[in-house]
């Protein structure tokens, strides 16, 4: 699981010592690449924000464009940090012990991109609270039954459960940090966010019966989330997104593009601090082989798709799904097959899924694909539904660009500050599955106590 | 005015996961109640050497699931049906099939918002101060050492006596926390 058999004080001395060295020049210059990036999108926010929603390429009757697809492709990138940390924890794959922490950190992250979308295209965001059930001085309560307010809550409640989790997991490796501090600010500020964690077992027991319950809260959360998310489309009635495979079928793709976001992390960050010994080569082949079957039940949704509207007999459905194929948006369609379809398949090999360059081009190239599935959703649809007089080619403005381009600013500024600042890789968790930590079991009845 | 330096406990240092298991059956077993027994990870099976039960957390929790459950649901109900009854697309007032999500989604949040808070409150965090501090060799804690601290406020409470009980047990450093 970890190589080069290393001892409880290599794994804090490794870790730690990221977070304490002189800072890397190379970490500068990624930090000022991101600010930049941050400041683009920071800047067609403000003018979006004074000038209105119009500077989008959204029209009529594409009400909808970049702003939901980078929107629906962030929070599906957020799913694979829940995955690891709740899903595999629960399913006692110990091997996520390496991988979860700056996993759930890519979750938070890609949640905050994710949420600005949505939350600048009201167009009047000084009164975004609307989207919220709070009394207000009209007396008018939001409509429960609306997939877009099911989404401010189920994305909210990812969010909010998420942090906790991150926070709940970081706690003991803040710890571990106060008790290494050597100026009196580290230790300040460690100390105050580790809440004088004492390491007993008098705390450990309840630590970790609340880490398997947020384990246990956070595993339906991969599931419903995007379910719901995907439900803002097919609750609707336009072809091509009133079916019901949308739920599992987004859910299956988010995993999949986090997976693959991931993995693009990972390889990074093991190369940048050389942590080839805890982010193994195991590590990246195990989640080449979920991308492989992610990839796969993505790959079925969209046979399936095809076969639904022929079988279906419904005229529009038809024409939707073969306009998607060959109409208009045609490349972006075959962009989407080729990079979520066949790319996935070179991970039957283990050559091929074991070679870092590969992995981390078809890492890149999912993501590239993912995107471009939930434009094709989009952009098809409504740009040719059921009234040819309305038909409408969307074509993203420069500030469509800028906002997704900013989006990585925000991304990545958050992801090297939290690289910088905090493990990346969780300690205890390591730690505890060391070899040297395992109690052998005739220690373990022992004399008095009798069995457990 | 200096505060008169009053002993806490003490303090005994341990090599290994196993010693600490052992030694915490030790103390169990001579009577002890305010002891402790830290280390840089959770250590399985310590709960039952320790002499302690299962955490009591997964009632509270389950508590909270149900209010945030009904509060969720309460609250949908209450908005559509009575603070502002208003039909959409000829829907009944109470369609309760479509509130699912939003109950589920505020269900989730109070449980796991519930649970971190009870956690540290059961844990008695945030506490930036506590006797063991006092020890400079207790910051390996976090690292790879692992520990038993006896306090001063158990009944059976005696500094030799204690100290002797911890090397009896293998402990391989004993300190009185003095602070």
């Amino acid at each position: 699981m970890i190589l080069g058999q290393p001892t409880f004080a290599s794994v804090t001395e490794r870790i730690s010592r990221i977070c304490e060295m002189k800072t890397p020049t190379a970490w500068y210059v990624a930090l000022g690449v991101s600010l930049s990036m941050l400041g683009v999108f920071a800047g067609v926010i403000g003018y979006l924000v004074w000038e209105g929603i119009g500077i989008w390429g959204n029209n009529v009757p594409n009400g909808w464009g970049w702003d939901i697809v980078n929107f629906v492709w962030w929070v599906g990138i957020g799913h694979a940090g829940t995955l690891i940390s709740a899903i595999l924890f629960l399913l006692r794959q110990r091997w996520r012990t390496s991988i979860n922490r700056f996993a759930e950190a890519m979750t938070l992250f890609a949640v905050m991109c994710a949420l600005t979308f949505p939350g600048v295209h009201v167009g009047r965001v000084w009164v975004a609270y609307y989207m919220f059930p709070v009394p207000n001085q009209m007396g008018v309560w939001p409509n429960w039954r609306s997939p877009l307010l099911w989404d401010i809550f189920a994305v909210g409640t990812y969010f909010t459960v998420s942090l906790l989790f991150w926070y709940v997991g970081l706690v003991p490796d803040l710890a571990t940090l106060r008790d290494r501090a050597k100026s009196k600010l580290r230790r300040i500020v460690f100390g105050a966010l580790s809440l004088g964690w004492r390491g007993g077992n008098r705390q450990w027991r309840h630590y970790e019966l609340a880490y398997l319950i947020l384990a246990g809260l956070s595993t339906p959360l991969v599931l419903s989330v995007h379910s719901v998310v995907s439900t803002d489309f097919c609750v609707s009635i336009l072809p091509g997104w009133h079916t019901t495979i949308f739920p599992p079928y987004f859910v299956a793709g988010a995993i999949y593009s986090g997976f693959a976001m991931v993995v693009t992390l990972a390889i990074i960050a093991r190369a940048l601090f050389k942590l080839q010994d805890f982010i193994t080569m195991r590590h990246l082949e195990l989640m080449a082989k979920v991308m492989l079957v992610t990839g796969m039940m993505v790959g079925y949704a969209y046979m399936i798709e095809f076969f639904i509207s022929w079988y279906s007999g419904n005229l529009y459905e038809r024409f939707t799904f073969i306009n998607r194929a060959t109409g208009q948006y045609a490349w972006a369609y075959w962009t989407m097959i080729t990079c979520n379809v066949a790319v996935p398949q070179i991970f039957w090999f283990k050559r091929l899924r074991s070679s870092l360059p590969i992995l981390f081009v078809a890492s890149i190239l999912i993501n590239v694909g993912m995107w471009f599935e939930r434009f094709v959703i989009v952009a098809t649809s409504l740009a040719q539904d059921y009234l040819p007089s309305s038909w409408d080619y969307y074509r993203p403005t420069l500030f469509d660009v800028g906002m997704f381009v900013g989006s990585f600013g925000l991304f990545f500024t958050m992801f090297l500050l939290f690289i910088r600042f905090l493990p990346f890789i969780a300690m205890a968790e390591v730690k505890g599955v060391l070899p040297q930590a395992t109690v052998p079991h005739d220690a373990h009845s022992g004399s008095t106590g009798g069995g457990h | 005015m200096d505060q008169p330096v009053r002993t806490h406990g003490v303090l005994g240092q341990f090599d290994s996961p196993a010693a600490l298991l052992a030694a915490a059956r030790g103390i169990r077993d001579a009577g002890y109640k305010a002891f402790d027994c830290h280390s840089p990870f959770a250590i399985h099976g310590m709960d039952e050497a320790m002499g302690m039960r299962r955490s009591g957390l997964g009632w509270v929790v389950g508590a909270a699931a149900i209010a945030g459950v009904g509060g969720g649901f309460g609250l949908q109900w209450w908005a559509s049906t009575i603070a502002y009854p208003f039909v959409i697309s000829g829907k009944p007032l109470n369609s309760f099939q479509a509130y699912v999500p939003i109950t589920f989604g505020v269900g989730v949040l109070v449980s796991a918002i519930v649970t971190v808070m009870a956690m540290f409150h059961f844990n008695r965090l945030p506490r930036l101060h506590h006797p063991v501090f006092y020890s400079d060799t207790f910051k390996q804690a976090s690292n790879d050492s692992f520990f038993i601290s006896i306090e001063a406020e158990d009944q059976k409470f005696n500094e030799q006596t204690a100290m002797d009980l911890l090397r009896s047990l293998g402990a391989k450093h004993v300190e009185v926390i003095r602070g």
